[in-house]
Protein backbone atom coordinates (compact mmCIF):
# COMPACT_ATOMS: atom_id res chain seq x y z
CA UNK A 1 0.00 0.00 0.00
CA UNK A 2 1.32 3.46 -0.69
CA UNK A 3 1.78 5.97 2.56
CA UNK A 4 -1.45 8.18 1.42
CA UNK A 5 -3.72 4.46 1.49
CA UNK A 6 -2.34 3.41 4.93
CA UNK A 7 -3.44 7.17 5.80
CA UNK A 8 -6.57 6.79 4.69
CA UNK A 9 -6.98 3.49 6.11
CA UNK A 10 -5.33 4.53 9.74
CA UNK A 11 -8.37 7.24 9.59
CA UNK A 12 -11.09 4.25 8.91
CA UNK A 13 -9.52 2.74 12.16
CA UNK A 14 -9.53 5.90 14.29
CA UNK A 15 -13.36 6.36 12.97
CA UNK A 16 -13.69 2.69 14.51
CA UNK A 17 -11.50 3.01 17.87
CA UNK A 18 -14.00 6.35 18.80
CA UNK A 19 -17.15 4.82 17.40
CA UNK A 20 -17.01 1.81 19.13
CA UNK A 21 -15.69 3.36 22.79
CA UNK A 22 -18.49 5.64 22.10
CA UNK A 23 -21.06 2.94 22.04
CA UNK A 24 -19.50 0.89 25.09
CA UNK A 25 -19.54 4.35 26.81
CA UNK A 26 -16.20 3.24 28.18
CA UNK A 27 -12.73 1.80 27.13
CA UNK A 28 -9.58 3.48 26.67
CA UNK A 29 -9.38 6.19 23.18
CA UNK A 30 -6.03 7.80 23.94
CA UNK A 31 -4.10 4.74 23.72
CA UNK A 32 -5.76 3.76 21.16
CA UNK A 33 -5.57 6.33 18.74
CA UNK A 34 -1.82 6.91 19.57
CA UNK A 35 -1.23 4.04 18.31
CA UNK A 36 -3.73 3.38 15.33
CA UNK A 37 -1.16 4.20 12.92
CA UNK A 38 0.99 1.50 14.59
CA UNK A 39 -1.71 -1.11 14.01
CA UNK A 40 -2.90 0.32 10.83
CA UNK A 41 0.44 -0.19 9.13
CA UNK A 42 0.84 -3.70 11.13
CA UNK A 43 -2.31 -5.18 9.64
CA UNK A 44 -2.58 -3.25 5.85
CA UNK A 45 1.60 -3.97 5.29
CA UNK A 46 3.32 -5.65 7.47
CA UNK A 47 1.92 -9.18 8.81
CA UNK A 48 1.78 -12.01 7.05
CA UNK A 49 -1.98 -12.65 7.94
CA UNK A 50 -5.39 -13.86 6.41
CA UNK A 51 -8.39 -12.77 7.49
CA UNK A 52 -9.90 -16.06 5.70
CA UNK A 53 -7.50 -18.45 7.92
CA UNK A 54 -6.98 -15.99 11.04
CA UNK A 55 -4.86 -19.47 12.54
CA UNK A 56 -3.27 -20.66 9.33
CA UNK A 57 0.28 -21.88 10.63
CA UNK A 58 2.90 -19.73 8.98
CA UNK A 59 1.46 -16.40 10.47
CA UNK A 60 3.22 -13.75 11.54
CA UNK A 61 1.91 -13.18 15.31
CA UNK A 62 1.09 -10.26 16.88
CA UNK A 63 0.60 -9.41 20.74
CA UNK A 64 -1.48 -6.52 21.97
CA UNK A 65 0.78 -6.22 25.32
CA UNK A 66 -0.95 -3.26 26.49
CA UNK A 67 -4.14 -4.98 25.75
CA UNK A 68 -6.61 -1.97 27.33
CA UNK A 69 -5.94 -0.68 23.88
CA UNK A 70 -7.95 -3.05 22.31
CA UNK A 71 -10.27 -0.80 20.41
CA UNK A 72 -7.23 0.10 17.88
CA UNK A 73 -6.69 -3.36 17.32
CA UNK A 74 -9.72 -4.30 17.12
CA UNK A 75 -10.56 -1.34 14.80
CA UNK A 76 -7.63 -2.77 12.95
CA UNK A 77 -8.71 -6.34 12.94
CA UNK A 78 -12.24 -5.34 11.55
CA UNK A 79 -11.39 -3.08 9.09
CA UNK A 80 -9.08 -5.67 7.39
CA UNK A 81 -11.83 -8.27 7.21
CA UNK A 82 -11.47 -10.14 10.09
CA UNK A 83 -15.35 -9.96 11.48
CA UNK A 84 -17.15 -7.18 10.62
CA UNK A 85 -16.90 -3.28 11.18
CA UNK A 86 -20.54 -3.08 12.93
CA UNK A 87 -19.05 -5.17 15.36
CA UNK A 88 -17.22 -2.94 16.86
CA UNK A 89 -20.26 -1.25 18.53
CA UNK A 90 -20.84 -3.91 20.52
CA UNK A 91 -17.65 -3.69 22.17
CA UNK A 92 -17.71 -3.91 25.72
CA UNK A 93 -21.53 -5.13 25.81
CA UNK A 94 -22.56 -8.05 27.95
CA UNK A 95 -22.44 -10.88 25.55
CA UNK A 96 -20.10 -9.66 22.91
CA UNK A 97 -17.27 -11.71 21.95
CA UNK A 98 -15.45 -8.15 21.58
CA UNK A 99 -14.03 -8.31 25.58
CA UNK A 100 -12.81 -4.78 27.21
CA UNK A 101 -9.10 -6.49 26.84
CA UNK A 102 -7.92 -9.24 23.51
CA UNK A 103 -9.45 -12.92 24.56
CA UNK A 104 -7.98 -15.45 22.18
CA UNK A 105 -10.69 -17.35 22.45
CA UNK A 106 -13.24 -15.84 20.53
CA UNK A 107 -12.06 -12.95 18.40
CA UNK A 108 -10.95 -13.81 14.90
CA UNK A 109 -7.18 -12.64 14.36
CA UNK A 110 -6.12 -12.39 17.97
CA UNK A 111 -2.89 -14.37 18.60
CA UNK A 112 -3.11 -14.26 22.45
CA UNK A 113 -5.48 -13.15 25.20
CA UNK A 114 -3.43 -10.09 27.18
CA UNK A 115 -4.26 -6.69 29.34
CA UNK A 116 -2.80 -7.39 32.21
CA UNK A 117 0.00 -5.14 31.66
CA UNK A 118 3.32 -6.60 31.71
CA UNK A 119 2.71 -9.98 30.25
CA UNK A 120 2.32 -9.62 26.88
CA UNK A 121 5.90 -9.55 25.97
CA UNK A 122 7.02 -12.39 27.46
CA UNK A 123 4.01 -14.47 25.56
CA UNK A 124 5.48 -12.92 22.23
CA UNK A 125 9.10 -14.14 23.60
CA UNK A 126 7.52 -17.65 23.67
CA UNK A 127 6.32 -17.71 20.37
CA UNK A 128 9.50 -16.00 18.93
CA UNK A 129 11.03 -18.76 20.56
CA UNK A 130 8.74 -21.56 18.74
CA UNK A 131 9.45 -19.99 15.80
CA UNK A 132 13.57 -20.53 16.05
CA UNK A 133 13.27 -23.71 17.62
CA UNK A 134 11.27 -25.16 14.98
CA UNK A 135 12.97 -23.22 12.01
CA UNK A 136 9.88 -21.43 10.91
CA UNK A 137 10.05 -18.20 9.08
CA UNK A 138 7.51 -16.09 11.04
CA UNK A 139 8.01 -12.81 13.03
CA UNK A 140 6.30 -11.99 16.15
CA UNK A 141 5.69 -8.30 16.79
CA UNK A 142 4.73 -7.00 20.24
CA UNK A 143 3.14 -3.20 21.42
CA UNK A 144 3.68 -2.17 24.78
CA UNK A 145 2.60 1.21 26.46
CA UNK A 146 5.51 3.82 27.97
CA UNK A 147 3.35 3.05 31.16
CA UNK A 148 3.70 -0.48 30.91
CA UNK A 149 7.21 -0.49 30.52
CA UNK A 150 7.21 0.37 34.53
CA UNK A 151 6.24 -3.72 34.95
CA UNK A 152 9.44 -5.35 35.63
CA UNK A 153 8.21 -8.50 33.95
CA UNK A 154 9.04 -6.79 30.90
CA UNK A 155 12.87 -6.48 31.51
CA UNK A 156 12.44 -10.32 32.59
CA UNK A 157 11.27 -10.76 28.63
CA UNK A 158 13.67 -8.68 27.20
CA UNK A 159 16.65 -9.95 29.03
CA UNK A 160 15.69 -13.65 27.71
CA UNK A 161 14.51 -12.12 24.46
CA UNK A 162 17.97 -10.46 24.06
CA UNK A 163 19.70 -13.37 25.43
CA UNK A 164 18.32 -15.50 23.10
CA UNK A 165 18.87 -13.36 20.35
CA UNK A 166 15.64 -13.51 18.96
CA UNK A 167 15.86 -11.77 15.84
CA UNK A 168 12.26 -12.64 14.53
CA UNK A 169 10.98 -10.59 17.43
CA UNK A 170 10.07 -6.38 17.02
CA UNK A 171 9.15 -4.54 20.35
CA UNK A 172 7.18 -1.25 19.60
CA UNK A 173 6.75 0.91 22.63
CA UNK A 174 3.60 3.16 22.05
CA UNK A 175 5.84 6.52 23.86
CA UNK A 176 2.47 8.42 23.99
CA UNK A 177 4.17 9.78 27.31
CA UNK A 178 0.93 9.99 29.22
CA UNK A 179 -0.40 7.26 32.07
CA UNK A 180 -3.70 7.54 34.48
CA UNK A 181 -2.05 9.84 36.92
CA UNK A 182 0.03 11.66 34.90
CA UNK A 183 2.83 12.02 32.55
CA UNK A 184 5.21 9.03 32.82
CA UNK A 185 7.97 10.69 33.89
CA UNK A 186 6.35 12.54 36.54
CA UNK A 187 4.59 9.19 37.64
CA UNK A 188 7.89 6.68 37.45
CA UNK A 189 10.29 7.91 34.48
CA UNK A 190 10.99 4.96 32.25
CA UNK A 191 13.28 6.92 30.17
CA UNK A 192 15.45 6.48 28.61
CA UNK A 193 13.15 4.01 26.71
CA UNK A 194 16.13 2.95 23.95
CA UNK A 195 19.09 2.65 25.69
CA UNK A 196 17.72 0.44 28.00
CA UNK A 197 16.59 -1.64 25.36
CA UNK A 198 20.02 -1.56 24.12
CA UNK A 199 21.29 -2.61 27.38
CA UNK A 200 19.48 -5.61 27.54
CA UNK A 201 21.05 -6.73 23.78
CA UNK A 202 18.24 -4.92 21.56
CA UNK A 203 18.97 -3.08 18.11
CA UNK A 204 17.09 -0.17 18.79
CA UNK A 205 15.28 2.63 16.86
CA UNK A 206 13.60 5.89 17.83
CA UNK A 207 10.25 7.14 15.22
CA UNK A 208 7.92 9.32 14.76
CA UNK A 209 5.13 6.62 15.65
CA UNK A 210 2.32 8.41 13.97
CA UNK A 211 4.48 8.72 10.45
CA UNK A 212 3.47 5.78 8.10
CA UNK A 213 6.85 6.17 6.27
CA UNK A 214 9.41 6.19 9.39
CA UNK A 215 7.04 3.18 10.55
CA UNK A 216 7.62 1.46 7.27
CA UNK A 217 10.92 2.28 7.56
CA UNK A 218 12.16 1.13 11.16
CA UNK A 219 10.00 -2.30 10.62
CA UNK A 220 12.25 -2.61 7.23
CA UNK A 221 15.40 -2.26 9.13
CA UNK A 222 14.28 -4.54 12.19
CA UNK A 223 13.43 -7.05 9.81
CA UNK A 224 17.13 -6.76 7.86
CA UNK A 225 18.12 -6.87 11.85
CA UNK A 226 20.22 -10.15 12.32
CA UNK A 227 21.45 -11.88 15.81
CA UNK A 228 19.57 -9.25 18.20
CA UNK A 229 15.82 -8.80 18.62
CA UNK A 230 14.56 -5.02 17.47
CA UNK A 231 13.05 -2.20 19.70
CA UNK A 232 11.32 0.63 18.12
CA UNK A 233 10.40 3.60 20.25
CA UNK A 234 7.40 5.07 18.26
CA UNK A 235 6.84 8.75 19.93
CA UNK A 236 3.31 9.33 19.40
CA UNK A 237 0.44 11.33 20.55
CA UNK A 238 -1.91 10.43 22.97
CA UNK A 239 -5.69 10.64 21.15
CA UNK A 240 -3.87 11.56 17.26
CA UNK A 241 -6.29 12.73 15.58
CA UNK A 242 -8.89 13.95 17.83
CA UNK A 243 -7.95 17.41 18.87
CA UNK A 244 -9.74 17.34 21.79
CA UNK A 245 -8.09 14.03 22.89
CA UNK A 246 -4.62 15.33 21.75
CA UNK A 247 -2.04 15.10 24.76
CA UNK A 248 -5.03 14.94 27.37
CA UNK A 249 -4.66 12.56 30.20
CA UNK A 250 -8.29 12.66 30.54
CA UNK A 251 -8.99 10.47 28.00
CA UNK A 252 -6.85 7.61 29.03
CA UNK A 253 -10.26 5.71 29.76
CA UNK A 254 -12.97 7.76 28.89
CA UNK A 255 -15.60 7.53 26.13
CA UNK A 256 -16.57 10.49 24.27
CA UNK A 257 -20.26 11.80 24.88
CA UNK A 258 -22.71 11.79 21.85
CA UNK A 259 -21.61 15.59 21.30
CA UNK A 260 -17.67 14.82 21.76
CA UNK A 261 -18.07 11.14 19.31
CA UNK A 262 -19.97 14.07 16.70
CA UNK A 263 -16.82 16.12 17.21
CA UNK A 264 -14.54 14.02 16.79
CA UNK A 265 -16.21 12.18 13.80
CA UNK A 266 -16.45 15.32 12.08
CA UNK A 267 -12.96 15.54 12.74
CA UNK A 268 -11.79 12.51 11.34
CA UNK A 269 -14.20 12.96 8.45
CA UNK A 270 -12.77 16.46 7.69
CA UNK A 271 -9.12 15.12 7.69
CA UNK A 272 -10.31 12.36 5.22
CA UNK A 273 -11.30 15.14 3.01
CA UNK A 274 -7.59 16.74 3.45
CA UNK A 275 -5.91 13.28 2.04
CA UNK A 276 -7.34 12.96 -1.23
CA UNK B 1 2.60 -50.32 51.04
CA UNK B 2 6.08 -50.84 50.02
CA UNK B 3 8.41 -48.66 52.89
CA UNK B 4 11.99 -50.07 51.17
CA UNK B 5 11.08 -48.21 47.88
CA UNK B 6 11.12 -44.42 48.81
CA UNK B 7 11.49 -41.77 46.01
CA UNK B 8 10.63 -38.00 46.14
CA UNK B 9 7.60 -37.39 43.47
CA UNK B 10 10.25 -34.78 41.93
CA UNK B 11 12.55 -37.40 41.07
CA UNK B 12 9.45 -39.04 39.37
CA UNK B 13 8.50 -35.91 37.87
CA UNK B 14 12.13 -35.45 35.67
CA UNK B 15 11.83 -39.20 35.11
CA UNK B 16 8.49 -38.87 33.83
CA UNK B 17 9.45 -36.34 31.42
CA UNK B 18 12.13 -38.38 30.02
CA UNK B 19 9.70 -41.14 28.98
CA UNK B 20 7.54 -38.98 27.78
CA UNK B 21 9.78 -36.86 25.87
CA UNK B 22 10.99 -39.56 23.97
CA UNK B 23 7.81 -40.26 22.38
CA UNK B 24 6.58 -37.03 22.37
CA UNK B 25 8.36 -34.42 20.43
CA UNK B 26 6.35 -31.78 21.11
CA UNK B 27 7.18 -31.83 25.03
CA UNK B 28 9.13 -29.05 25.83
CA UNK B 29 10.53 -28.01 29.79
CA UNK B 30 10.97 -25.04 31.05
CA UNK B 31 12.51 -24.10 33.90
CA UNK B 32 13.82 -21.54 36.08
CA UNK B 33 17.57 -21.52 37.18
CA UNK B 34 16.55 -24.74 39.34
CA UNK B 35 16.70 -27.58 37.37
CA UNK B 36 18.81 -29.45 39.83
CA UNK B 37 16.42 -29.58 42.03
CA UNK B 38 12.92 -29.91 40.32
CA UNK B 39 14.67 -32.83 38.93
CA UNK B 40 14.17 -32.03 35.56
CA UNK B 41 18.31 -32.26 34.94
CA UNK B 42 17.70 -35.53 33.71
CA UNK B 43 15.28 -34.29 30.73
CA UNK B 44 18.08 -31.05 30.25
CA UNK B 45 20.56 -34.46 29.84
CA UNK B 46 18.41 -36.00 27.06
CA UNK B 47 16.50 -33.22 25.54
CA UNK B 48 19.16 -30.23 25.76
CA UNK B 49 17.15 -28.70 22.78
CA UNK B 50 14.20 -29.04 24.56
CA UNK B 51 15.17 -27.56 27.80
CA UNK B 52 14.72 -23.98 28.45
CA UNK B 53 16.43 -22.39 31.26
CA UNK B 54 14.41 -18.81 31.77
CA UNK B 55 16.74 -17.89 34.50
CA UNK B 56 15.41 -16.45 37.68
CA UNK B 57 12.21 -14.81 36.34
CA UNK B 58 9.12 -16.56 36.91
CA UNK B 59 6.59 -14.46 35.69
CA UNK B 60 7.95 -14.52 32.27
CA UNK B 61 8.66 -18.23 31.91
CA UNK B 62 4.67 -18.38 32.24
CA UNK B 63 4.68 -16.10 29.90
CA UNK B 64 7.20 -18.26 27.62
CA UNK B 65 5.25 -20.85 28.25
CA UNK B 66 2.01 -19.35 27.16
CA UNK B 67 3.47 -18.41 23.85
CA UNK B 68 5.08 -21.74 22.97
CA UNK B 69 1.51 -23.42 23.66
CA UNK B 70 0.24 -20.73 21.05
CA UNK B 71 2.99 -22.62 18.44
CA UNK B 72 2.40 -26.27 19.28
CA UNK B 73 4.10 -27.03 21.98
CA UNK B 74 3.47 -28.94 25.32
CA UNK B 75 5.42 -26.74 27.69
CA UNK B 76 6.17 -28.37 31.23
CA UNK B 77 6.87 -25.14 33.79
CA UNK B 78 8.68 -26.25 36.50
CA UNK B 79 9.83 -24.34 39.55
CA UNK B 80 9.48 -24.64 43.40
CA UNK B 81 5.41 -24.17 43.97
CA UNK B 82 6.13 -20.91 45.79
CA UNK B 83 7.40 -19.60 43.19
CA UNK B 84 5.20 -21.22 40.20
CA UNK B 85 1.64 -20.71 42.61
CA UNK B 86 2.68 -17.73 44.43
CA UNK B 87 4.65 -15.25 42.75
CA UNK B 88 3.14 -15.92 39.33
CA UNK B 89 -0.19 -16.48 40.53
CA UNK B 90 -1.91 -13.86 38.17
CA UNK B 91 0.42 -14.70 35.02
CA UNK B 92 -0.78 -18.54 35.51
CA UNK B 93 -4.43 -17.17 36.15
CA UNK B 94 -4.48 -14.33 33.07
CA UNK B 95 -1.51 -15.63 30.33
CA UNK B 96 -2.44 -19.25 31.17
CA UNK B 97 -5.97 -19.86 32.39
CA UNK B 98 -8.22 -17.34 30.99
CA UNK B 99 -6.72 -18.26 27.77
CA UNK B 100 -7.39 -22.24 28.37
CA UNK B 101 -3.64 -23.04 27.51
CA UNK B 102 -2.22 -26.33 26.89
CA UNK B 103 0.66 -25.37 29.72
CA UNK B 104 1.26 -27.85 32.82
CA UNK B 105 2.71 -26.84 35.81
CA UNK B 106 5.25 -28.81 37.30
CA UNK B 107 5.55 -27.53 41.17
CA UNK B 108 8.37 -29.48 43.14
CA UNK B 109 9.00 -28.54 46.83
CA UNK B 110 5.34 -28.01 47.93
CA UNK B 111 4.30 -27.97 51.46
CA UNK B 112 6.67 -28.00 54.66
CA UNK B 113 8.43 -31.32 53.94
CA UNK B 114 10.42 -28.39 52.24
CA UNK B 115 12.03 -28.63 55.71
CA UNK B 116 15.21 -26.53 56.34
CA UNK B 117 14.87 -23.86 53.56
CA UNK B 118 11.99 -22.88 55.97
CA UNK B 119 8.78 -20.51 55.72
CA UNK B 120 9.93 -18.30 53.10
CA UNK B 121 9.84 -21.78 50.60
CA UNK B 122 7.46 -23.78 52.19
CA UNK B 123 4.11 -23.57 50.04
CA UNK B 124 0.90 -24.28 51.89
CA UNK B 125 -1.16 -22.26 49.92
CA UNK B 126 -0.59 -23.36 46.22
CA UNK B 127 -3.48 -25.69 46.07
CA UNK B 128 -6.13 -23.26 47.66
CA UNK B 129 -4.19 -20.62 44.85
CA UNK B 130 -4.97 -22.85 41.67
CA UNK B 131 -8.16 -24.47 42.63
CA UNK B 132 -9.67 -21.07 41.86
CA UNK B 133 -8.60 -20.71 38.69
CA UNK B 134 -11.36 -21.58 36.11
CA UNK B 135 -10.36 -24.78 33.99
CA UNK B 136 -6.92 -25.38 36.10
CA UNK B 137 -6.83 -29.43 36.76
CA UNK B 138 -4.99 -29.67 40.24
CA UNK B 139 -2.94 -32.59 40.97
CA UNK B 140 -0.99 -34.11 44.08
CA UNK B 141 0.25 -37.21 43.64
CA UNK B 142 1.17 -39.15 46.90
CA UNK B 143 3.91 -41.60 45.66
CA UNK B 144 6.65 -42.78 42.50
CA UNK B 145 3.37 -44.46 40.68
CA UNK B 146 0.96 -41.74 40.62
CA UNK B 147 3.21 -39.17 40.22
CA UNK B 148 4.34 -40.41 36.95
CA UNK B 149 1.52 -41.43 35.64
CA UNK B 150 -0.01 -37.93 36.82
CA UNK B 151 2.44 -35.90 34.51
CA UNK B 152 1.29 -38.90 31.27
CA UNK B 153 -2.26 -37.72 32.23
CA UNK B 154 -1.51 -33.84 32.53
CA UNK B 155 0.01 -34.34 28.96
CA UNK B 156 -2.69 -36.33 27.61
CA UNK B 157 -5.07 -33.99 29.00
CA UNK B 158 -6.00 -30.81 26.69
CA UNK B 159 -5.84 -27.59 28.99
CA UNK B 160 -3.71 -25.97 32.25
CA UNK B 161 -2.98 -28.25 34.52
CA UNK B 162 -1.16 -27.78 38.19
CA UNK B 163 1.00 -30.59 39.33
CA UNK B 164 2.35 -30.90 42.88
CA UNK B 165 5.87 -32.64 44.31
CA UNK B 166 7.67 -32.94 46.93
CA UNK B 167 11.00 -32.89 48.44
CA UNK B 168 10.51 -35.73 50.73
CA UNK B 169 11.24 -39.21 49.52
CA UNK B 170 7.44 -41.74 50.04
CA UNK B 171 6.91 -44.49 50.09
CA UNK B 172 4.58 -46.48 47.24
CA UNK B 173 1.03 -46.82 48.52
CA UNK B 174 -0.09 -47.63 45.05
CA UNK B 175 1.31 -51.14 44.84
CA UNK B 176 -1.66 -52.92 43.31
CA UNK B 177 -0.71 -54.56 40.20
CA UNK B 178 -3.97 -53.40 38.49
CA UNK B 179 -2.91 -50.00 38.83
CA UNK B 180 -4.65 -47.27 36.78
CA UNK B 181 -4.12 -43.57 37.07
CA UNK B 182 -7.43 -41.67 36.28
CA UNK B 183 -7.45 -38.02 35.92
CA UNK B 184 -10.67 -37.06 38.45
CA UNK B 185 -10.95 -40.07 40.51
CA UNK B 186 -10.05 -40.95 43.66
CA UNK B 187 -8.70 -44.39 45.28
CA UNK B 188 -9.97 -46.15 47.87
CA UNK B 189 -7.38 -47.74 49.72
CA UNK B 190 -8.39 -49.46 52.48
CA UNK B 191 -12.28 -49.94 53.73
CA UNK B 192 -13.80 -49.17 56.51
CA UNK B 193 -17.09 -48.17 58.13
CA UNK B 194 -16.89 -45.81 61.22
CA UNK B 195 -14.61 -43.07 59.57
CA UNK B 196 -13.06 -41.84 56.24
CA UNK B 197 -9.67 -40.44 56.07
CA UNK B 198 -9.54 -38.87 52.84
CA UNK B 199 -5.48 -37.49 52.15
CA UNK B 200 -3.73 -36.37 49.41
CA UNK B 201 -0.02 -36.57 48.48
CA UNK B 202 2.73 -37.01 50.56
CA UNK B 203 -0.29 -37.73 53.81
CA UNK B 204 -1.66 -40.77 52.17
CA UNK B 205 0.80 -42.91 53.46
CA UNK B 206 1.26 -40.95 56.98
CA UNK B 207 -3.33 -42.37 56.78
CA UNK B 208 -2.56 -45.25 55.93
CA UNK B 209 -0.37 -46.25 59.27
CA UNK B 210 -3.20 -44.22 61.00
CA UNK B 211 -5.80 -46.28 59.75
CA UNK B 212 -3.69 -49.76 60.73
CA UNK B 213 -3.39 -47.48 64.85
CA UNK B 214 -6.72 -47.05 64.82
CA UNK B 215 -8.04 -50.78 63.91
CA UNK B 216 -5.61 -52.00 66.69
CA UNK B 217 -8.24 -49.72 68.94
CA UNK B 218 -11.06 -51.33 67.28
CA UNK B 219 -12.28 -48.55 64.77
CA UNK B 220 -12.56 -49.12 61.53
CA UNK B 221 -10.85 -46.49 59.09
CA UNK B 222 -11.73 -46.24 55.42
CA UNK B 223 -8.32 -44.51 53.50
CA UNK B 224 -9.14 -42.66 50.40
CA UNK B 225 -6.52 -41.21 48.52
CA UNK B 226 -7.30 -37.93 46.59
CA UNK B 227 -4.44 -37.19 43.98
CA UNK B 228 -6.63 -34.83 41.98
CA UNK B 229 -8.04 -32.19 43.92
CA UNK B 230 -10.08 -30.33 41.04
CA UNK B 231 -11.98 -31.90 39.64
CA UNK B 232 -12.73 -32.97 42.79
CA UNK B 233 -14.52 -37.36 43.06
CA UNK B 234 -17.40 -35.46 44.49
CA UNK B 235 -19.22 -38.84 43.71
CA UNK B 236 -17.04 -40.46 46.08
CA UNK B 237 -16.11 -38.63 48.97
CA UNK B 238 -20.16 -38.45 49.18
CA UNK B 239 -20.75 -42.26 49.43
CA UNK B 240 -17.68 -42.35 52.32
CA UNK B 241 -19.71 -39.90 54.39
CA UNK B 242 -22.98 -41.25 53.78
CA UNK B 243 -21.51 -45.29 54.45
CA UNK B 244 -19.52 -43.87 57.43
CA UNK B 245 -21.08 -40.69 58.56
CA UNK B 246 -17.68 -38.71 59.99
CA UNK B 247 -14.98 -37.30 57.16
CA UNK B 248 -11.45 -36.57 58.06
CA UNK B 249 -9.03 -34.53 55.74
CA UNK B 250 -5.40 -34.83 55.83
CA UNK B 251 -3.06 -32.66 53.70
CA UNK B 252 0.07 -31.22 53.77
CA UNK B 253 -1.38 -27.74 53.22
CA UNK B 254 -2.98 -24.97 55.04
CA UNK B 255 -6.37 -26.32 56.31
CA UNK B 256 -7.75 -22.97 53.84
CA UNK B 257 -8.36 -23.42 50.65
CA UNK B 258 -6.88 -27.08 50.05
CA UNK B 259 -8.38 -30.82 50.20
CA UNK B 260 -10.36 -29.84 53.08
CA UNK B 261 -11.83 -27.10 52.21
CA UNK B 262 -12.69 -28.88 48.51
CA UNK B 263 -14.11 -31.91 50.54
CA UNK B 264 -16.27 -29.39 52.77
CA UNK B 265 -17.48 -27.40 49.98
CA UNK B 266 -18.67 -30.48 48.33
CA UNK B 267 -20.63 -32.33 51.65
CA UNK B 268 -22.15 -28.72 52.34
CA UNK B 269 -24.09 -29.16 49.07
CA UNK B 270 -24.57 -32.60 48.95
CA UNK B 271 -24.14 -34.29 51.98
CA UNK B 272 -23.80 -32.19 55.13
CA UNK B 273 -21.27 -34.05 57.40
CA UNK B 274 -18.52 -33.57 59.89
CA UNK B 275 -15.49 -32.84 58.94
CA UNK B 276 -11.92 -32.62 60.43
CA UNK B 277 -9.62 -31.10 58.99
CA UNK B 278 -5.90 -32.10 59.27
CA UNK B 279 -2.75 -29.92 57.44
CA UNK B 280 -0.99 -26.72 58.25
CA UNK B 281 -2.82 -24.30 60.51
CA UNK B 282 -3.07 -21.17 59.77
CA UNK B 283 0.61 -20.15 60.19
CA UNK B 284 3.81 -20.67 58.86
CA UNK B 285 6.21 -23.44 58.35
CA UNK B 286 9.68 -22.71 60.00
CA UNK B 287 13.49 -24.44 59.25
CA UNK B 288 13.80 -28.11 60.62
CA UNK B 289 14.48 -31.54 58.92
CA UNK B 290 11.14 -32.52 57.04
CA UNK B 291 10.36 -35.72 58.90
CA UNK B 292 10.56 -33.81 62.21
CA UNK B 293 8.49 -31.23 61.15
CA UNK B 294 5.68 -33.39 60.14
CA UNK B 295 5.82 -34.48 63.71
CA UNK B 296 5.62 -30.99 65.11
CA UNK B 297 3.01 -29.94 63.00
CA UNK B 298 0.61 -32.98 63.50
CA UNK B 299 0.86 -34.38 60.22
CA UNK B 300 2.82 -38.26 60.71
CA UNK B 301 0.34 -41.41 61.63
CA UNK B 302 0.43 -40.74 65.36
CA UNK B 303 -0.56 -36.77 65.08
CA UNK B 304 -3.67 -38.28 62.38
CA UNK B 305 -4.26 -40.83 64.83
CA UNK B 306 -4.99 -38.85 67.63
CA UNK B 307 -6.85 -36.42 66.02
CA UNK B 308 -8.89 -38.85 64.67
CA UNK B 309 -9.74 -40.19 67.86
CA UNK B 310 -11.08 -36.75 69.53
CA UNK B 311 -13.22 -36.32 66.70
CA UNK B 312 -15.17 -39.61 66.80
Amino acid sequence: MTTLELQKKALEVRKGIVSSVHSAKAGHPGGSLSAADIFTYLYFEELNVDPADPKKADRDRFVLSKGHTAPGYYSALANRGFFPVEDLLTLRHTGSYLQGHPDMKHIPGVDMSSGSLGQGLSCAVGMALAAKLKGESYRTYCLCGDGEIQEGQIWEAAMFAGHRKLDNLVVIVDNNNLQIDGTVEEVCSPYPIAEKFAAFNFHTIEINGNDMDEIRKALDEAKATKGMPTAIVAHTVKGKGVSFMENNVGWHGKAPNDEEFAKAMEELGKAGEGLC
Amino acid sequence: MLEDKKIATRDSYGNALVALGEKESNLIVLDADLAAATKTGVFKKAFPERHIDCGIAESNMMGIAAGLSTCGYVPFVSTFAMFAAGRAFEQVRNSIGYPKLNVKIGATHAGISVGEDGATHQCNEDLALMRTIPGMVVINPADDVEAQAAVKAAYEHQGPVYIRFGRLAAPIVNDAPDYKFELGKGVTLKDGKDVTIIATGLEVAYALKAADMLEKDGISARVINIHTIKPLDVDLVVKAAKETGKIVTVEEHSVIGGLGSAVCDALAEKCPTPVCKIGVNDQFGESGPAVELIKKYGLDEVGIYNRVKEFI
